[in-house]
Parts: C-alpha cells; structure tokens; sequence
C-alpha cells in the first residue's frame, strides 16, 4: 500500500512535496449550492480533499467511491470535499446529480490549485488528518483498497 | 523432425513483441485493430507525436524550429503553468474550444509546426487533444504534432525542470 501511495509523491514537483505533512491550506469556497465550505471547520476529521473535472475519466471512477465512503464513514469523522477544476460551473451540476455526490463541490481555481502546489493533472487526492496536516498527496486515479485502508487508519487516529 | 535454435526462438520473439505493441499504449492507436474514435488521444498517429525532452530541445535551440505552441484543455491548469510562448486555444473536446482554436490558426500557414498538448490526465483519458489535432488536420495543417504526455503535464513536463510559466 505505501508504494501505491508513495508513487504520487515520488512524481511530484517540489512545490507539491512542500504541501505533504504541514497543516492544509486554508481555503473558504461556497459550494455548488452557495454554502459556505470553510476547511478549518473540518479540523478534528479527517478529510479526502480531491481535485476533479466533468472531463477527467479517472475522477468519474473514484467519485461514486468516496460518495459510498462519505456514508459509511462519515459518522466515524471523515469529510469528503471535492474541487472541480472545470473552467465553469454549468457542465459540474449535471455530473454530481448524476454521480449522487452527497458532499460539498467547491468550483476551484488558480490560486487554490497553486496553494496546493500546483494541479497539473487530475484527479489528485488529498488525506488531510485530524490535525489538519496533509497526510497524503496521490495523485491520478487512487488504488482505492490503499486509500481506504489510509482512511481507516487515520479515522483510528484520536 | 527437430527444429533449429530459430525456428524455436521466433515464435516466442513474436509474441513478445506482439505483447509489446499491444501494450505500448502509443502504438494501440495502429495496433489495435479496432475503431480508435477520434476524440481519443489514441487517434494520433505514432510519428506525429513529439517527446517533451524533443519539444525542450527544440524551444532551447530557439530560432526558426521553435513552433507555434498551443494548450487545449483546461485554462485553469493553463494558468497554473504553461509551456512558455504557447496559447491558450480553448478545450478540444469541446466545439467552443475547437472554434477557438481555429481562430487562433486562421492567419498561420498551412506548413507551420504546430505543437498541441494538454496533460490534464494520462494520455488515454485525455479528451482534448485528439479533436484537436483532427481539427488542425481537417483545417490543412500538415505539421502538426503533439506533445505526448504520458501521465501529465506536472509529470512530464514540469517534474522534469523544463520552464513553465503562469497566467493567463
């Protein structure tokens, strides 16, 4: 599993390797319903923080996947949040009606991409810890068996 | 009768190299045998690919060779970083971001190297620069090439230390 995870990094600009292991960046985005989604108020859950697009075939994969692990474990303290890095918001409602995405979709951009080091392709997914610190970086599509198996043990963590 | 070192090695080379190019995924494009739509990324053929080490050498060298550079898929990764000098063009895998792209190429002649490339996901998955290089091809373009990025463009292009830059 540490090898699947680790593949990311290995791959990673030293911009997206200075993100791992200090506190998220902060980021407060209304999502696709106008709510206001402030990361700091997830701090003491764990959060799959995953940067997508409507066009990204990869992310379409994963998405029902972290949509399922939303309701198993959210009650145990994970928060799912998605970035769409469409260039508009018009083709990303369709796509999370479609896809059930029972969590806040926040519209990305620049600065937000650049604060987590530069999205440069997608998906890239983000495990964000109870402490607020960026415990993993994969990025392109994630062996879901490894990430699920990160959350638990994250979850575990008090 | 007994079959010499060859005869036997042959069949077993064969298959290697059938496993190769049916796994390669820039030659499935050739090699598949099957119908590769036009949207996909697969559609362009081998030799009208560029190496990004191919492409930096060729911005290095300067001058003449360099090409008219296009982006064509995300501008919000565009904006993240681009390959210095080149344009955005607009989404190919959608018809306002081909029209753009048309636009962007009606006063270039015919006979100019154009280089697209997107990067926004591994080259299978990538929805943009196959309409684009068959817009390019439909319009009479006949130097076209583009950048294959095997899994994207942080990974193939920025990772490697080529010169990026940011906005719009």
């Amino acid at each position: 599993m540490a090898s699947v995870l680790v593949a990311g990094l290995l791959r990673a600009t030293p911009a997206q390797v200075a993100v791992l292991h200090k506190q998220a960046p902060e980021f407060v985005r209304n999502d696709l319903s106008g709510k206001k989604v402030d990361l700091n108020a997830y701090r003491g859950k764990v959060v799959l923080l995953n940067f997508w697009a409507t066009w990204c075939g990869p992310c379409q994969v994963e998405l029902p996947h972290f949509a399922a692990w939303q309701k198993q474990y959210g009650p145990a303290g994970l928060q799912v949040i998605a970035v769409s890095m469409d260039d508009e918001s018009t083709s990303v409602r369709p796509v999370v009606r479609k896809l059930k995405l029972d969590f806040p979709v926040v519209m990305g951009d620049e600065k937000l991409g650049i604060l987590y080091g530069g999205v440069l392709g997608l998906p890239v997914t983000f495990l964000i810890g109870r402490d607020g610190k960026v415990n993993e970086r994969i990025e392109g599509g994630a062996d879901l068996k490894a990430l699920e198996s990160k959350i638990k043990q994250l979850l575990a963590q008090r | 009768m007994r079959l010499g070192c060859n005869a036997r090695v042959i069949p077993f080379a064969a298959l290697a190299l059938m496993m190769i190019l049916f796994t390669a995924p820039q030659c499935r494009a050739q090699f598949s045998g099957g119908e590769v739509s036009s949207a996909s990324a697969f559609s362009i053929p081998q030799a009208q690919l560029i190496q990004p080490d191919s492409l930096n050498r060729l911005l290095q060298a300067g001058g003449a060779n360099v090409p008219l550079m296009f982006q064509v898929g995300s501008h919000l990764m565009f904006t993240q970083a681009h390959i210095p000098g080149s344009i955005y063009a607009g989404a190919g895998a959608q018809p306002s971001g081909l029209q753009l792209l048309a636009s962007k190429v009606a006063s270039t002649p015919k006979n100019k190297l154009i280089v697209i490339y997107c990067g926004c996901c591994p080259w299978g998955h990538c929805p943009n620069v196959g309409p684009a290089y068959k817009k390019l091809r439909d319009l009479g373009f006949t130097n076209v090439k583009a950048l294959y990025l095997a899994n994207n463009f942080g990974d193939d292009w920025v990772t490697k230390g080529y010169k990026v830059e940011r906005g719009q």
